[in-house]
């Protein structure tokens, strides 16, 4: 049996078990959750949430499906924060520091203070990322946010009004598509595969009947 | 952290480690899988399966819990709504915005249609985003489509569906190029090779990834490009039914906002159904890895109209979710763990396995494993260990931060550091392996409804090989795309008709199901006390 602890939601007292994370205390307070619930897993940002215990100066934010309930809770989720989402052509953007000055000038009204790494529920370094895409280095600034869930929270505590996570987003795309080196091979297969050279084999294979093709699937060589 | 009697195992897992790690374990023969399967799979538990009164598919099996809601009743009546002017006007409405539905919206705007998207909760709010491990392409010079060809087949018992299977091996490497020309980041080496591992049930190491946010990375840049296009999007907007046209024809659908109740319709010249799994149904009481809103909707709303489905009766079990601790219970440990050499390792320190079986022999191994007596217990039931120390020990100390940085993540923040002890695991429920059946156009067997995603049947048999299902969203999203936007120009929508409901409701009433649940299902019913507003 566990214990059951004291947290306030949206400022109201509940009692709930210690066991729970803080969504999972939600719907055993009796929330049908619509709002503020997705993966429930730590990857889609759904839940971003912020909370304080009571006596601590200090406000602390996480993810509500990956955060266990603590005594005096008081909890607050952030079903949507309005980030800014500036529509581009990936096929026509400027591959350097130009692109952020004509997407998200804002960037540049960084004022330092940290409030968005000291934020992050992911731990990455917001502010650094935000400095590698203002000096234009693309590539590090995709690596650094590259666990972004873009639940928003660095944002909503942003004094500068920076929508970090469409600043990281972007930098990867311009990464993955144009700074990150070719895959040849690739290239090169979709061009065979285009070229019908596969097309004989593959149809090859699907003609073959069910007995050959089971005895073809048990004696395979599998690749070390 | 884990207790006493937990830590007493892990010297157990520790002191065969160096033992273990010099000996490959054998694989287990055909005829060993499918005594192991019918013994210990939850698929074979016949009493956990109803057989259908009513619809299409009227006399095959089901699980219990989906036999309920697709013959349950409407969340309306034929006579509810207002068809006549409808709130919504489109070339092609798609429903669901995960990874298949952006892809569809991406190919059909691109191919100049007018693209309406209405999902439930926000746009990306999917399986896709949670897809950890990878993506497979057979494009290394010591692969080809052919080799990915088998693998699949053999790991889906020889009844994937030819034609789309075909389509599904042949067509990946063009998915993969697609994917890295809007930008998503794959792993590659400093000359620019894809970093490939194997899956379970792979002959060639033809895991294509990105970290382990394989599926997350995809998803956003999907998501990014859709708000890119000039395609229309209604969120937190369900699809309650599907409308026909008066030939019969699938013609739009009625909708339902989530927050306030109300209901809307959607007249579209076609209509791509990329609704997703079920694991929020929780067949047989397990836990899932699946997304809040996988809740079979668009099987409900497709088997309604009139569309046949196909292996509706074969889940997957994802051998490794989370079994302790508790509150990330049955969330997903990616097979890339696996991938990069962890061993699934029981109580008493025995590899009582090779870690890259199939899927389902792998679930039922652990399952078999638990059944007798060598689980670790825990406060929800059982688990059997995955030995992750191995893998920096195999590939150098960093490897496992860099490659599964969201699964060391997750259970740092339980104070267990997975590069250092073992963690415990137990399947859970993963993926719906049928679904809607569909032709290599990606359309069902109703005209102008067209499939793509998990709600498909066909495509992987019965059991999906890891990194098939990032791959068949991609080929068979573009596809429905490019399909039931090509399909427009010639299509002159009758009169709209909602009459299937009815005779529906008719054909269970003459079957004697009497029932008082309604669907689709659209959300788990998660909250403790049933309110009353």
């Amino acid at each position: 049996m566990n214990d059951m602890i004291t947290v306030y939601l949206f400022g109201k007292k509940y009692t709930v078990p210690s066991n729970l994370t803080i969504m999972g205390a939600m719907e055993y307070a009796g929330y049908q959750l619509v709002r503020g619930c997705g993966c429930r897993c730590g990857f889609c940002g759904a839940c971003a949430t912020i909370y304080r215990i009571k006596g601590d100066r200090e406000l602390k934010t996480c993810l509500a499906c990956q955060t266990q309930v603590r005594e005096n809770m008081y909890v607050a989720t952030l079903p949507f924060f309005p980030l800014v989402k500036e529509v581009y052509d990936i096929n026509e953007v400027p591959v350097n520091e130009q692109v952020m000055m004509e997407l998200y000038p804002e960037i540049y009204k960084c004022i330092g203070c940290a409030a968005c790494t000291k934020s992050c529920p992911q731990g990455l370094d917001t502010m650094q990322y935000i400095a590698y895409a203002q000096r234009g280095e693309l590539e590090k600034c995709a690596e650094e946010s590259f666990d972004c869930v873009m639940c928003g929270i660095c944002s909503s505590r942003c004094p500068a009004g920076i929508s970090h996570p469409q600043v990281g987003l972007l930098a990867r795309r311009i990464t993955g598509k144009y700074l990150a080196p070719e895959a040849r091979h690739l290239t090169n297969r979709v061009r065979e595969v285009e070229a019908g050279d596969f097309t004989e084999l593959i149809e090859a294979i699907m003609a073959k009947p069910l007995e050959e093709l089971k005895n073809l699937y048990n004696t395979r060589e599998i690749e070390k | 952290m884990f207790t006493a009697k937990m830590m007493d195992s892990v010297k157990k897992v520790e002191a065969t480690r160096k033992e273990r790690m010099e000996t490959e374990p054998r694989r287990m023969t055909a005829e060993e899988k499918e005594k192991l399967l019918k013994a210990y799979h939850p698929d074979y538990k016949e009493e956990e399966f109803v057989i259908l009164k009513a619809g299409p598919n009227k006399g095959e099996k089901v699980p219990r819990e989906l036999g309920v809601l697709l013959q349950a009743r409407s969340r309306i009546k034929d006579t509810d709504v207002d068809l006549s002017s409808p709130d919504y006007d489109t070339d092609v409405l798609i429903i669901g915005g995960g990874g298949a539905g952006c892809a569809a919206a991406i190919e059909a705007s691109r191919a100049g249609a007018e693209v309406l998207i209405v999902t439930k909760l926000r746009l990306g709010d999917a399986n896709t985003m949670m897809a950890e491990g990878g993506i497979q392409a057979a494009d290394k010079e010591n692969d080809s489509p052919q080799i990915h060809y088998l693998d699949a087949l053999g790991g889906g018992h020889f009844a994937n569906r030819p034609q789309l299977l075909k389509k599904l091996v042949m067509e990946a490497p063009g998915a993969l190029k697609w994917l890295n020309e809007l930008g998503v980041m794959f792993d590659k080496d400093k000359d620019g090779n894809m970093i490939t591992t194997h899956g379970g049930g792979t002959s060639r190491k033809r895991m294509h990834a990105a970290a382990d946010y394989t599926g997350a990375e995809i998803m956003r840049v999907l998501r990014d490009e859709v708000l890119n296009l000039p395609i229309s999007l209604a969120d937190y907007t369900s699809a309650i039914e599907l409308i026909l046209d008066e030939e019969g024809r699938a013609a739009g659908a009625v909708l339902m906002n989530m927050e306030t109740g109300e209901l809307l319709t959607a007249r579209a010249k076609t209509v791509i159904l990329a609704t997703g799994g079920a694991g929020r149904l929780h067949y047989q009481g397990f836990p899932t890895s699946n997304h809040y809103g996988a809740t079979a909707d668009g099987l409900v709303l497709a088997y309604r109209a009139g569309a046949k489905l196909l292996y509706q009766d074969t889940l997957q079990y994802h051998p490794t979710g989370v079994a302790f601790p508790e509150q990330i219970y049955g969330a997903l440990v990616t097979e890339k763990v696996r991938s990069l050499g962890a061993m699934l390792v029981n109580a008493g320190g025995e590899a009582f396995m090779h870690p890259l079986e199939t899927r389902d022999v792998s679930a039922a191994s652990i399952i078999r494993e638990c059944a007798n007596g060598k689980g670790v217990v825990t406060p929800l039931g059982k688990g059997i260990w995955l030995d992750t120390p191995m893998i920096d020990l195999i590939h150098g100390k960093g490897t496992l931060e860099k490659r599964l940085p969201g699964m060391l993540r997750m259970y740092l923040k339980y104070e267990i550091d997975m590069r250092k002890t073992p963690i415990l695991i137990y399947p859970t429920l993963h993926y719906q392996n049928g679904g809607i059946e569909i032709g290599a156009d990606c359309q069902s067997t109703i005209e102008n409804l067209f499939v793509a995603g998990e709600a498909v049947g066909g495509i992987h048999g019965r059991n999906r090989l890891m990194g098939n299902s990032l791959l068949d969203i991609i080929v068979f999203g573009r596809n429905a795309g490019t399909c039931a936007a090509r399909r427009v120009k010639d299509i002159h929508t009758g009169k709209l008709t909602l009459a299937h409901i009815r005779e529906m409701e008719e054909e269970c009433q003459r079957a004697g199901i009497v029932t008082d649940k309604i669907s689709p299902l659209l959300l788990p019913k998660y909250a403790r006390t049933a309110g009353q507003l």
